[in-house]
């Protein structure tokens, strides 16, 4: 269940890595920091999440 | 074998990481969380089955289960520290790092205080 959430971790991260470098090319630079700061967030919304989940998998795992 | 899957995840997720890092630093770093949790995932189920048996072997031989709830309450909370630091580090902020190994050993003595007071008033009886 979690290794296609390296993959899709990842995927955004190298389609975010191309839409900031397109948009630098043609001058939109404000836009450029929006999709990356973005990205960032939402990836980072997964990433919590699954904390989340490993610290309830330790907590019921070493009986806290 | 499992030890196949984890080090071909880990390998694969290793070539994602270097891939990334010279793009966007920060989602590498996030690849590199989600592979740490997705490895202690898989190990977990069979972590766990090895220590329900250490209770019940604790419970057949009549010992305290506190002290072995406690052992496994300091392992986990070593294992936490130890993850969250190696990230931090691993991002280039050692300072935080070691700042949160720091907890995680003040917090292990205040957890461990009781069974060394025990062992104390063991020592204490025993003194004529």
């Amino acid at each position: 269940m979690g290794v296609d959430l390296i993959f899709k971790i990842a995927a955004i991260g190298i389609l975010v890595a191309i839409l900031h470098t397109l948009l630098d090319q043609s001058g939109r630079k404000e836009i450029a920091l929006m999709t990356s700061i973005i990205g960032l967030v939402v990836v980072l919304a997964v990433v919590a999440r699954e904390i989340f989940k490993l610290f309830e998998s330790i907590k019921t795992m070493f009986q806290f | 074998m499992e030890i196949f899957q984890i080090v071909g995840l880990g390998l694969i997720s290793t070539i994602l990481i270097v891939v990334l890092k010279a793009q966007k630093p920060e989602m590498a770093m996030q690849v590199g969380i989600i592979t740490g949790i997705v490895i202690f995932m898989l190990l977990a189920g069979k972590l766990s089955a090895v220590i329900s048996l250490f209770y019940d072997y604790m419970s057949r031989a009549d010992i305290d289960t506190s002290y072995i709830a406690t052992l496994l309450k300091i392992i986990g909370i070593a294992y936490v520290a130890e993850f969250g630091a190696e990230i931090c580090k691993d991002a280039g902020e050692s300072a935080i790092a070691s700042k949160i190994e720091l907890a995680g050993k003040a917090i292990i003595i205040v957890i461990a205080v009781p069974i060394f007071a025990s062992l104390l008033d063991l020592i204490i009886d025993l003194i004529p």
